[in-house]
């Protein structure tokens, strides 16, 4: 690919709508832009129109508002060549079951008019792996090979930017590390990757990040600057009544914002120069015991929470 | 070119690996022509006749002797009294009555007339129909032995009479064989055809698959050719199929040319696929599909000339008939196989399953989005 043809940003989305039916607005005024090369991750919630705007930008569903561009190309008029630049993996498995692993794998590497061998240093390590199971059909893969294997046919052609809708749900956490570890190689290969995902703790595997939630987008930025731009100092609290401490916490006037999150309960409080010992007594005072107050590092999760 | 070569490689591949399909597509003509053809017989036999022979004479005797000697009768009663053989009607024992009157022997001499009362049920038509026809001919039989007995030769061309010969042209032995394989084998290529289409393009959207070729550059009339073409070629497997089984089973050896026939059933498969297609861009599911499809197909195959005749049909229904592909397959199937018809009698025929093809398919492709 000739570098100084390529578009500034491989992925361009600017105030994008989707409404389905008549008031069920999917997308709602979306922009965001990939620059070549990265990881950009869109995370939100199931329904948050995170597969809606996947679909606008691979030419499958026309966008109702605003525009996007994939690699420099009009998703709307320039689709045919989109559909020959982009990776598509679906959230749903969606190869040939009844095809075999090696079958699949060549009939998307001709339906691009190229061949397996052509670009088989892409896929190598991927399916190095995927190797002794070539003669299986696909359907009767685990789900982590599956997975693989829907990889390896996405990316088969080479593709400049490559599109992964929830590529690790319902997949165990290994399996998911594994994944994330295949996409950071990806990367040096020069191919730009728009990844979504409902797993906060996948967010900080991207390079940059946006958050979505009912179709708008909350926030985007890198994953370093959404935590550091987290306006409060967190802490992180636990006793031995977790239920009672966070009925407590809510009802305490100097609490800006508490919510669960894992074992601890996660608070910030009004005043920045909160003193701790005080709230502890508080606590205590109400009744819990081993109480365990300490500052804790902002997540993904909790500017997600916070943005809310 | 060589997309569309990949495309019929994976789709064959497919279809051989469906372990259902293959065999649908293998035993399906070959035992629905020998099963259907054998089940849906329209001659008429064993009608049961009860009879009241109030007479008790040599004559009635004889009538009796020649109805049940005639094959189609079964004598199921002989009363007394009508209130008595009407009970057998009522328990169904009976589909007719025949009343022989008081007198029938001394009337049918002195008086040389005499009349007979035969009651039918009607319940069932065609055998109401049939049986009764039957039987009006056995006794017009009866009555002519009767007159050559009793008429002296010298008088015997008194009275003019016109006598019709009838001879029955391209089914001599008005075998319903005949008739009905190729209707039925026109019904299998119909199904084999439509529903494979559908029904298979419809799965490829419920497994999610078409999304997949969807973001691919394959060209539209690539996906549509690559899907039509093998249920093209398997439409003409299972038309093979089936004129063998016609050949072996029922000894039918086409009439006119199988060149001919093959030519009418290449465009036919177009239009019937067309409909598949057209149907598989509608629906989502496979049982949709399914269930439109077969809402189709119900009506092609009842309005479609084979169990009833077209002829006989208001002229409503006649008009819909016209927009039946099926009605048109199974005219020209007997009109080659039977008659022996030439390209120049089927050309009406060809021409609109032509326009068929066209305007389904055009529909189907028109219809299909790679983009919603």
């Amino acid at each position: 690919m000739e570098q100084n043809g390529r578009a500034e940003n491989a992925v361009v989305v600017r105030n994008l709508v989707k409404v389905y039916g008549k008031e069920k607005t999917a997308v709602d005024h979306v922009s965001f832009s990939v620059k070549p090369g990265e990881i950009f991750g869109l995370i939100g919630p199931d329904g948050a129109g995170k597969t809606s705007i996947f679909r606008v930008l691979t030419t499958l569903l026309l966008p109702d508002g605003g525009s996007a561009t994939v690699d420099g190309l009009d998703v709307v008029k320039d689709y045919k060549q989109i559909r020959n630049r982009v990776g598509y993996m679906p959230g749903k498995f969606s190869l040939y079951q009844d095809l075999s692993v090696e079958e699949n794998l060549n009939f998307f590497a001709t339906v691009f008019d190229t061949t397996v061998e052509a670009n088989y240093h892409l896929i190598k390590e991927i399916y190095d792996q995927l190797e002794p199971f070539k003669k299986r059909r696909a359907g009767k893969l685990s789900g982590g090979m599956k997975q693989k294997l829907a990889l390896c046919c996405a990316l088969i052609h080479k593709p400049v930017v490559l599109f992964l809708d929830e590529p690790t749900t319902g997949v165990d956490p290994v399996s998911r590390k594994e994944f994330w570890e295949m996409l950071k190689q990806l990367k040096t290969q020069n191919i730009t990757i728009v990844v979504s995902t409902p797993y906060m703790d996948e967010a900080n595997m991207c390079d940059e990040i946006a958050l979505i939630q009912s179709g708008r987008l909350l926030s985007v930025d890198t994953p370093g600057n959404i935590v550091k731009s987290y306006p409060e100092q967190l802490y992180a609290v636990k006793a031995d009544n977790m239920h009672k401490l966070l009925k407590l916490l809510r009802s305490y006037d100097k609490v800006m914002n508490s919510y669960a999150f894992g074992e601890f309960a996660h608070v910030s409080f009004k005043d920045p120069q909160v003193n701790i010992s005080e709230v502890t007594d508080y606590l205590k005072q109400e009744g819990l015991a081993d109480i365990e107050l300490r500052t804790t590092a902002v997540t993904i999760e909790d500017s997600f929470i916070k943005l809310l | 070119m060589r997309t569309i070569k990949f495309l019929l490689q994976k789709e064959f591949r497919q279809i051989f690996r469906n372990r259902a399909i293959v065999a649908m597509v293998i035993a399906m003509p070959v035992i629905q022509l020998i099963i259907l053809p054998l089940a849906a017989n329209y001659e008429v036999k064993n009608v049961n006749v009860a009879v009241i022979d109030k007479d008790h004479s040599s004559y009635s005797q004889k009538l009796i002797n020649k109805i049940i000697a005639s094959g189609y009768f079964k004598l199921t009663g002989y009363d007394f009294s009508f209130k008595q053989a009407y009970r057998l009607i009522e328990s169904d024992a009976a589909d007719l009555i025949l009343e022989i009157p008081q007198g029938f022997e001394r009337n049918l001499i002195r008086e040389n007339e005499q009349k007979l009362f035969v009651a039918v049920n009607a319940i069932n038509g065609t055998k109401a129909n049939l049986g009764s026809a039957y039987l009006l001919t056995v006794i017009q039989d009866f009555n002519r032995d009767v007159r050559l007995q009793f008429i002296q030769p010298g008088n015997f061309n008194q009275q003019p009479t016109i006598d019709v010969a009838s001879s029955n042209w391209y089914n001599p032995l008005l075998d319903y064989h005949m008739y009905m394989v190729p209707g039925i084998l026109a019904i299998l290529v119909t199904m084999i055809g439509g529903f494979l289409t559908a029904l298979n393009i419809v799965k490829e959207k419920e497994v999610g698959t078409i999304e997949q070729i969807n973001v691919t550059p394959i060209k539209k009339y690539h996906f549509i050719l690559g899907k039509l073409i093998p249920f093209w070629i398997l439409g003409n497997v299972v038309f093979t199929l089936g004129l063998l089984v016609a050949r072996l089973v029922y000894g039918i050896i086409p009439v006119g040319s199988l060149f001919l026939m093959y030519g009418f059933i290449a465009v036919y498969l177009l239009a019937v696929l067309g409909l598949g297609l057209l149907i598989s861009t509608f629906c989502e599911t496979q049982q949709q599909a399914m269930f439109v499809m077969f809402f189709f197909v119900m009506i092609f195959v009842l309005m479609g000339g084979l169990f009833t005749s077209i002829d006989s049909m208001p002229d409503w229904a006649k008009t819909v008939t016209k927009f039946n592909p099926v009605s048109y397959l199974i005219e020209v199937m007997r009109m080659i196989m039977l008659k022996g018809s030439s390209l120049k009698n089927i050309l009406p025929q060809l021409g609109i399953i032509a326009v068929f093809a066209l305007v389904l398919n055009s529909l189907a492709i028109f219809n299909y989005k790679k983009t919603s």
